[in-house]
């Protein structure tokens, strides 16, 4: 890449490993946790192809019921805390951030680099407990099986979820004091784009529920490896106790793993429908409702674990509570493209296929919020379906939106956009064709984590299975492609998109300090309906006849 | 962007806010951490409340009361420390922030004295040592003096954390500007501060409670 055109821009700035590796280049270290996270998510992927093989038919014939376990637990345990609470903040957030606020960088640029090292040396820990032989406790560490039963390396891969906990802090901090204190003249906080609030609320979670989950991981190593038995009822400790901390954390952290997904969305409906973002307020608002109800559901994970009936009760209503600023959202996103100029390129396409997909995995929500459906389908695939599709229907598909809307901004390069079109239908059938099948299972009545089932159930399994195969394909076609446009793609001019946002006021790609005149903002965000924004879009052909 | 460290602030009156900022968003995560923690302690007291004051007892109340005295002291030293950057007396914060981790090692070799004395005694149910406690209802005195340890180790570490910045800062002290200077002393002193106030939390729930 290291070509003329780049010159001046912050990827002319010295090309070898050493110039990456040591960067504090907020700009850089999005693209070191890309990278990273990238591995990690075909990593976490392969393991759940080889789940779904597995499960075409009855028998367990392909892999035995203790490599089944550790397949599923690794698979949750990476792609939870190794690709999608870091997803997007730490790749299009690391990026975007400082670009969005007008700022050269984030207010702790090595803390930034350090963040990325943290986590390296978290997933190593992880990393060696795959390769050392796996664990089967499945991604939630529930003890007892965890503290007093489970033969894997669960130590050690606690020990990396706790060390990247560390990462997320450190990143949860820099954006919350970046938004804080680094905003360019005149942005005040209701003229942020919707992207950043959801990074403020997302790091707010952070920074206030990850601890929580290392109190809980210590207590757990202290109990592995010092005989200290606050889980153990032998020793007079309590198992449940664990349910309690762990879901502290990680139901909020399904709202790490959300809400920036949320914010992709609502930079990229208005940008392609030409309107400005419906309800602006409420949308920005919602965000932080959502980062605060988070913390009193987790419960709603414990309704069968024999907490009291009124706690289920109180968890229960606390729980369809979410549903109201989630609903706000979509249906702000939908009036948004009322009366719009809509156009389906890539990034819309994911865009609208989030919106679809994250409104049916809500709605399965609000059936597994009410107390008497749950003691139903608790611990069916009715609770997997559900939760994919708020998380890969939902989050690895706005995940996938940002990369297209933004690549251009990150690379300076156009990608193929028949191939993204294709993918993105090809990802949206083959997701359907996944996890739809799973709803119907877990209503009959399949559990989750066995790897054999009775035969009435293989319909939909196939269906399942074999759609598992079209995903994967949806989501290795961007690698090529992606990959093949940032060496071969055409050059990308500034905004190509003709999209508001500070972001694009500065070159593709930006200079190493993101602006050559620091900006002055006079404009609420999304003033697409306001004049001096052209209606025209970037169209290869014209590039072409241009040059 | 003279005088700042991060590129991204103009001045470094904004970046010292910035600073002081961030580690109170720090503090609020910390304080979470130690929060599930006492949540945990608290949670098994109100279960086993007649074991745990019992298992109390037999904690050195003197030792304990002792460390709490030293630390506060090192709280104070701390605040000398900021006084004294604020008036650029170079010489007398150094001697003040040497004066505040110095402590803080005292704090730590008392706090070991007492662990080997409560090893000695058979009250210390970690890596299998053994547990020879009279008292009743042993079982959950065990829990009592696990959580002990759990709590205690994790306040020592945090101390060592800034025993050892505080020993890194005077190690590096010529060679940091003046502003550089408040703006450390500043954020490690607000982190001094918290993990006292986390001790001045811990000693009276492990020692004093029911007593």
């Amino acid at each position: 890449m290291s070509n003329a055109a780049m010159q001046g821009t912050y990827l002319g700035e010295g090309s070898g490993l050493r110039a990456w590796l040591l960067t504090t280049d907020h700009k850089r270290v999005a693209w070191l946790y890309l990278v990273s996270l990238t591995a990690f998510f075909f990593l976490g992927g392969a393991m759940a192809v080889l789940m779904r093989i597995e499960l075409a038919t009855p028998a367990g014939d392909l892999v035995s019921d203790d490599v089944y376990n550790r397949l599923f637990s690794l698979h949750g345990i990476i792609m939870v805390w190794f690709f999608l609470v870091p997803s997007i903040p730490a790749t299009m957030g690391n990026f975007l951030l400082p670009l969005m606020i007008g700022a050269r960088d984030l207010a702790f640029p090595r803390l930034n680099l350090a963040s990325w090292y943290v986590f390296i040396f978290g997933s190593l820990f992880a990393l060696f407990a795959v390769a050392a032989g796996g664990v089967d406790t499945g991604w939630t560490f529930y003890t007892p099986l965890s503290t007093l039963y489970a033969n894997g390396f669960v130590s050690t891969a606690a020990f990396g979820v706790f060390i990247v906990g560390f990462s997320t802090i450190m990143t949860g901090i820099n954006f919350i004091v970046s938004v804080h204190t680094l905003r360019a003249p005149g942005l005040t906080w209701f003229r942020l784009p919707i992207f950043v609030w959801t990074l403020y609320a997302t790091s707010l979670v952070m920074v206030l529920a990850t601890p929580v989950l290392a109190a809980s991981l210590i207590l757990i190593v202290l109990e592995r490896v010092f005989g200290i038995g606050i889980f153990n009822p032998d020793l007079g400790g309590d198992p449940l106790l664990f349910q309690h901390l762990f879901w502290f954390y990680s139901h909020p952290a399904v709202y790490i793993m959300i809400l920036p997904g949320m914010g992709v969305v609502s930079e990229v409906l208005p940008c392609f429908s030409r309107r400005p973002l419906f309800g602006y307020k409420a949308v920005a608002m919602s965000s932080m409702a959502i980062a605060v109800f988070g913390f009193l559901v987790w419960g709603h994970h414990m309704f069968v674990s024999g907490q009291s009936a009124y706690a289920g009760v109180v968890f229960s209503f606390l729980s369809f509570c979410v549903a109201i600023p989630s609903a706000i959202k979509v249906f702000n996103w939908s009036l948004t493209l009322r009366k719009g100029e809509i156009s389906f390129e890539t990034p819309m396409l994911y865009a609208l296929f989030f919106l679809a997909l994250f409104t049916f995995g809500g709605l399965a929500g609000l059936f597994l919020a009410a107390l008497a459906v749950d003691v139903h389908v608790h611990d069916t695939y009715f609770v997997i379906a559900h939760f994919h599709y708020i998380m890969v229907g939902g989050m690895v598909t706005a995940y996938m939106a940002g990369l297209h809307f933004w690549w251009p901004k990150l690379t300076g390069r156009m990608y193929s956009e028949i191939a993204g079109r294709i993918a993105a239908t090809v990802t949206f059938v083959g997701f359907n064709l996944t996890f739809f099948p799973q709803y119907v299972l877990g209503f009959d009545g399949m559990p989750r984590r066995y790897h054999t089932y009775p035969p009435e159930f293989q319909f939909w399994n196939v269906l399942s299975s074999g759609g598992a195969v079209v995903l994967a394909i949806g989501y290795l076609m961007p690698l090529f492609y992606l990959g093949w446009s940032l060496f071969r793609g055409a050059r990308a001019p500034d905004n190509p998109w003709n999209a508001t946002g500070l972001e694009w006021q500065t070159s593709s790609p930006p200079p190493p300090h993101n602006f050559e005149t620091m900006p002055i903002v006079t404009r609420p965000a999304y003033a697409y309906d306001m004049k001096g924004l052209e209606h025209e879009r970037f169209s290869p052909h014209r590039e072409e006849a241009a040059r | 962007m003279s005088g700042t460290e991060s590129i991204a602030f103009d001045t470094p009156q904004r970046e010292r806010r910035a600073d002081n900022f961030a580690m109170w968003v720090f503090i609020g995560s910390e304080a979470m951490l130690f929060g599930a923690i006492f949540l945990v302690f608290l949670v098994a007291h109100i279960d086993f409340g007649p074991a745990f004051a019992a298992a109390s007892k037999h904690l050195s109340l003197p030792l304990g009361t002792f460390n709490t005295a030293v630390l506060i002291t090192s709280s104070f030293t701390m605040a000398l420390a900021h006084r004294f950057t604020l008036q650029r007396r170079w010489h007398a914060t150094v001697w003040a922030l040497a004066a505040t981790s110095a402590l803080g090692v005292c704090f730590l070799v008392v706090k070991g004295i007492e662990y080997g004395k409560e090893i000695s005694e058979g009250l210390a149910p970690v890596l299998d040592l053994p547990f020879r406690y009279a008292g009743p209802d042993p079982v959950h005195a065990q829990l009592f003096f696990g959580l002990y340890f759990a709590m205690t180790s994790l306040h020592a570490l945090h101390l060592i954390g800034g025993i050892v910045v505080i020993a890194g800062m005077i190690a590096l002290w010529r060679r940091c500007s003046p502003a550089n200077r408040l703006r450390r002393v500043v954020a490690v002193g607000l982190y001094w501060h918290f993990v006292d106030v986390i001790w001045v939390f811990m000693f009276p729930v492990l020692y004093l409670i029911n007593r």
